[in-house]
């Protein structure tokens, strides 16, 4: 083979990485081209602003014992998902935390049993751990069975909201450790003894020194369990009994019965504000950087 | 460790594992039920063993794996390789955030993404079903680039860049000194990223959900499945098969990492969907 002149390695350059640039275009940038269009067009794929406007305004008849009322069908499932999300994230938060906080004081070996045992479940498959937590929290599940033990009356939990958060929380538990810990294992010691030496008390080291610096870890584990919290489906159909419709199980089961357009509506509206959601976090992550 | 801190992680470990302790010891429960355990038996592993669209659906999902892993992690190689190699800002700005997508974007769609392109193509084309292994693998594919450059370009980036250049001062051709010098340096990432790929893959639901056709199962679409009708103990056969496995893998691997840093490595990196590197 002749040795290359400077020139041609700039072709093999491009030439290397055209497969994934002609990939990425096509299955990551076009598909998400096609959720505009198909949410903007109607069966006949002419233009309409329809299926957006139906996420808006749709009603249904909400009927509480006697009382029955009209709400936005698609505005209320929204705001039930996003509330369902926030307090799954924030108890993963509040029991996240501590957890990674007492990982990352242990000795090495404890660190590393840990750190494999928060693994475990990661690995075991969503569907059946989501399904066992169901056989659970039954009426006459092993929960109440535990209760009835100790005396106290059956708790109905399954099909509410609370089963739902119970649900979240299990699933997306470790993926809120997990980048708080790495970022607490690399901190540096001598800053706690730092403050420890300068009159800190351990609450004062706890607000102004460690907490400061996990901040990316929080944020990154903030953003890891409240993505998928706020889209799944199968927790919300197997712990709320189906009572619950989560954004997600609406897009699924518009894609059921074949009502792709508005599926597409629905998944265009979602993106649109995850991504409003993604840059205000970008914009604040920055300018905590900038101070820092 | 602290008392108080020691009742905490035992209390975290205990919610951490009941489930997988109750899908375990009613694997070998005698009766149907799920919730009330009346004897040992081994019935529902024998059930397992003769239901043949889950083996099917395992042989499909491991298939389906390795084809995605395979494909990924060259793909997912030669693109680190080349963004590595991006002298503009704007270009390798533009790599990153379309790289990122993937990860960064809920599951849910991605999948309805694909599925409608899918769907558009297909019907394009007067296909009479658009989805099927195919579309499967394509989406897998997918989905698992971003973590396998996610992994071999940190390495690229850490590699000496001296080594190369003194390989070709010696005569190699690039090539040559790519396949000799490079490679080598950055294999550590390019196994990782493969293995990640085909864990992702092996475990995959929702996107798998969207765009498989044809009848084919991996072995989620078929846990799903198997969820929406009665669930007998076999599917707990099934699941306490899977967790012995992967308690021996995990296993297998700290034997062979005596100080922790693989395990804690895999750790993150198991769903780094967001890397902070990216807004550093």
């Amino acid at each position: 083979m002749k040795k290359n002149a400077p020139g041609q390695r700039g072709l093999l350059q491009k030439l290397i990485l055209a497969p994934y640039s002609v990939w990425a275009a096509l299955f990551i940038v076009v598909p998400l081209g096609f959720v505009a269009y198909y949410a903007f067009t109607d069966s006949a794929f002419h233009f309409t602003f329809d299926n957006i406007t139906r996420f808006f305004t749709a009603t249904s008849t909400v009927t509480e014992g006697e009382i029955s009322r009209e709400v936005h069908t698609y505005l209320l499932i929204f705001a039930r998902s996003l509330k369902l999300a926030v307090i799954s994230t924030f108890i993963c938060l509040l029991m996240g935390y501590p957890m990674a906080y007492i990982m990352a004081r242990a000795s090495d070996r404890t660190q590393k049993i840990l750190v494999t045992l928060i693994m475990i479940p990661m690995w075991m498959n969503f569907l059946i751990r989501t399904y066992a937590w169901m056989t659970i929290l039954q009426d006459t599940g092993i929960f109440n069975g535990i209760l009835g033990l100790v005396g106290l009356g059956p708790v109905h939990i399954i099909g509410t909201e609370g089963a739902v958060v119970i649900g979240m929380v299990y699933d997306y538990f470790p993926y809120m450790i997990l980048p708080i810990y790495s970022i607490m294992a690399k901190m540096d010691v001598k800053l706690l003894e730092a403050a420890r030496d300068l009159g800190c008390n351990n609450l004062g080291v706890l607000r102004r020194v460690i907490w400061p610096l996990s901040l990316p870890g929080v944020i990154s584990g903030i953003i890891m369990v409240l993505i998928p919290s706020i889209s799944t489906f199968y927790i919300s159909q197997k712990l709320g009994n189906g009572k619950f419709y989560l954004i997600g199980d609406a897009i699924e089961g518009q894609y059921v019965a074949n009502n792709l357009h508005f599926a597409a509506a629905i998944a265009f509206i979602l993106m649109v504000i995850l991504l409003v959601c993604m840059a205000l976090m970008q914009r604040y992550a920055n300018k905590k950087a900038v101070a820092a | 460790m602290k008392p108080a801190s020691k009742v905490f992680t035992a209390l975290i470990m205990i919610f951490l594992f009941a489930p997988i302790v109750i899908l375990l010891v009613f694997s070998f429960n005698e009766a149907k039920s799920l919730s009330v355990f009346s004897g040992f038996s081994l019935y529902w592993y024998r059930e397992l063993f003769r239901d043949s669209e889950t083996l099917n659906a395992v042989k499909n999902t491991l298939l389906l794996a390795v084809c995605a892993a395979a494909i990924s992690t060259v793909m997912g190689t030669a693109a680190a390789v080349g963004i590595n190699k991006l002298r503009s800002r704007y270009l390798h700005a533009v790599m990153d955030t379309v790289t990122n997508i993937p990860m960064i974007n809920p599951e849910i769609i991605t999948g309805i993404s694909l599925m409608l392109m899918f769907v558009f193509v297909g019907r394009l084309f007067g296909a009479a079903t658009s989805l099927s292994f195919w579309t499967l693998l394509i989406a897998h594919v997918t989905f698992c680039l971003p973590y396998v450059i996610l992994q071999v370009l940190p390495k690229l980036q850490q590699m000496d860049q001296s080594l190369p250049e003194a390989a070709m001062d010696l005569g190699c051709t690039p090539l040559r000194a790519f396949l000799k010098v490079e490679i080598p340096e950055i294999l550590p990432g390019v196994i990782t990223g493969m293995i990640m790929a085909f864990t992702l893959s092996l475990d995959d639901f929702v996107i798998s959900y969207f765009t498989t056709g044809n009848g084919f199962q991996t072995l989620p679409i078929r846990i799903y499945n198997m969820t929406k009708k009665t669930v007998t103990p076999k599917m707990y056969a099934l699941a306490t098969i899977i967790f012995f496995v992967i308690l021996a893998l995990l296993l297998v691997s700290n034997l062979s990492d005596s100080d922790g840093s693989q395990t804690i490595k895999a750790a993150k990196q198991k769903r780094q969907k967001h890397s902070m590197k990216n807004h550093a």
